[in-house]
């Protein structure tokens, strides 16, 4: 069948539906609120793209966000250089530093194991932190694994919990009181704080 | 808005806007649904972890528009144990995997629920990768597709007894070969052995003659029929885990 719309229209509405989370209902209200907008508007949305993607680049440590080759955490002399805590997404970062709470370093594997959508150990940061905890001056003392708490946060924890076992270094998660099934960036600043405050030793 | 309730046991979910899910469920009486739950992600969700994979649920949904609301979940049994162990977790993604590949959306099929329900139950109370095979050749015995191992495919001569050589699996043709007719991928005696007992109904026997070897080897074979049937890749089989 033919596309209803003029090929222009119907690139957009293609390349929007490519979004995480934008189904092919919203990716055309969406196209069609662009076309609307004034020309200046879509202009700067369309640089801001560009300019983010020019440069936003991953830490070169622990591939967090940042706009320099390392990140505001790791370039930090104030921080506490043998803990890190492994995140999925830099989102998670964000939310943890706004409990004010953790004073280390991160290291972000860029998504979590989840094997019914083919993403495996080799299409993460993993090998990245491994190198990362081997090479450590001064030596890592603790690794806190802040994987979401879902089955594929849970799959992530266990095989770096496995990963870890063998290295002279405490292994924690993050403590009861996140609610399962929920995304660590919607937990709220208290119960996230809560939880690295309260975090507890895994055995291997 | 219609409702109806359902049990059901969560194949897999994809996230949806926000903080919003949509949930795939092989239902017991409406075939696989797919339903959105609301606000699961965020945190104090009254869905609480209830709708993860292998989640074996009672479900109420509300009929929707395009997609079904899930309006309650109860949670039926428990999977911890499978849950807190990665090897198990990793057969237990694979078990759903292959649901979600054999059923029909809206397509009534209890045999496939309820054979579900009982694999995750094993899987809970028993740690060997025989469980998973056991599961894929159960299932490919209710799909019309049984493996054939006691005579050879090509020559239809007997297998009879077997020893501790090796046969062959010829996939094409859907089961063993003798070793005059030698065609297809190698398969252990000891292999064939617990496919026997496993198809023969004989479970528990199997897992005590499981050597581990011989019985990844049956889950390796078990998926290559599974994948020839289904002509698709079992991704959770080839996703590296471990
Ligand atoms: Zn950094
Ligand atoms: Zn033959």
């Amino acid at each position: 069948m033919a596309s209803p719309y003029s090929p222009p229209m119907q690139a957009l509405i293609d390349e929007l539906g490519r979004m995480p989370g934008i189904g092919p209902k919203s990716a055309q209200r969406i196209a069609f609120h662009l076309l609307k907008v004034p020309e200046e508007d879509a202009r700067r949305l369309a640089q801001s793209i560009l300019n983010a993607k020019a440069k936003v680049r991953f830490c070169e440590m622990c591939f967090n966000i940042s706009d320099e080759p390392q990140c505001s955490v790791c370039s930090d002399e104030r921080r506490d250089r043998t803990m890190i805590c492994v995140v999925e997404e830099s989102r998670d970062v964000v939310a943890l530093e706004k409990t004010g709470v953790y004073k280390g370093l991160y290291h972000v594997l860029l998504g979590a194991i989840n094997p019914l959508e083919g993403i495996g150990v080799d299409q993460l940061k993993i090998r990245e932190l491994m190198m990362r905890i081997n090479d450590a001056e001064p030596a890592i003392q603790e690794v806190i694994l802040s994987t979401n708490p879902n089955t594929e946060g849970d799959v992530t924890a266990m095989y770096l919990q496995r990963l870890l076992a063998p290295f002279e270094i405490k292994v924690t998660k993050l403590a009861s009181g996140l609610p399962v099934g929920g995304d660590l960036e919607y937990a709220d600043e208290l119960t996230l704080g809560r939880a690295i405050e309260g975090r507890r030793e895994v055995g291997a | 808005m219609p409702q109806y309730r359902d049990n059901a046991v969560v194949l897999r979910t994809y996230k949806l806007k926000e903080s919003d899910r949509i949930v795939v469920f092989m239902t017991e009486h409406h075939g696989k649904v797919r339903a959105v739950a609301k606000g699961v992600r965020k945190s104090g969700s009254r869905f609480g972890g209830r709708l993860e994979p292998m989640s074996h649920v009672d479900v109420l949904f509300a009929t929707g528009r395009e997609l079904d609301i899930v309006s309650q979940v109860e949670l039926i049994g428990t999977t911890n144990k499978a849950r807190n162990d990665l090897d198990r977790l990793s057969r237990g993604m694979s078990m759903v995997e292959v649901v979600d590949q054999l059923g029909m959306e809206r397509e009534e099929t209890p045999h496939l629920y309820k054979m579900l329900v009982g694999a995750l139950e094993t899987l809970n109370s028993t740690d060997s990768d025989l469980v998973l095979g056991a599961f894929f050749l159960k299932l490919l015995t209710s799909e019309g597709a049984r493996p054939e191992l006691d005579f050879c495919v090509a020559c239809r001569e007997a297998i009879g007894e077997l020893d501790g050589g090796s046969y062959y699996f010829n996939l094409e043709n859907g089961g063993v070969q003798c070793r005059r007719c030698s065609l297809g991928r190698r398969v252990s005696g000891d292999a064939l052995l617990l496919m026997r007992a496993i198809l023969g109904g004989r479970m528990i026997e199997a897992l005590n003659y499981d050597s581990g070897a011989a019985s990844r080897e049956v889950t390796e074979l078990a998926t290559l029929v599974m994948e020839h049937h289904t002509e698709r890749r079992l991704k959770t089989m080839h996703t590296n885990i471990h």
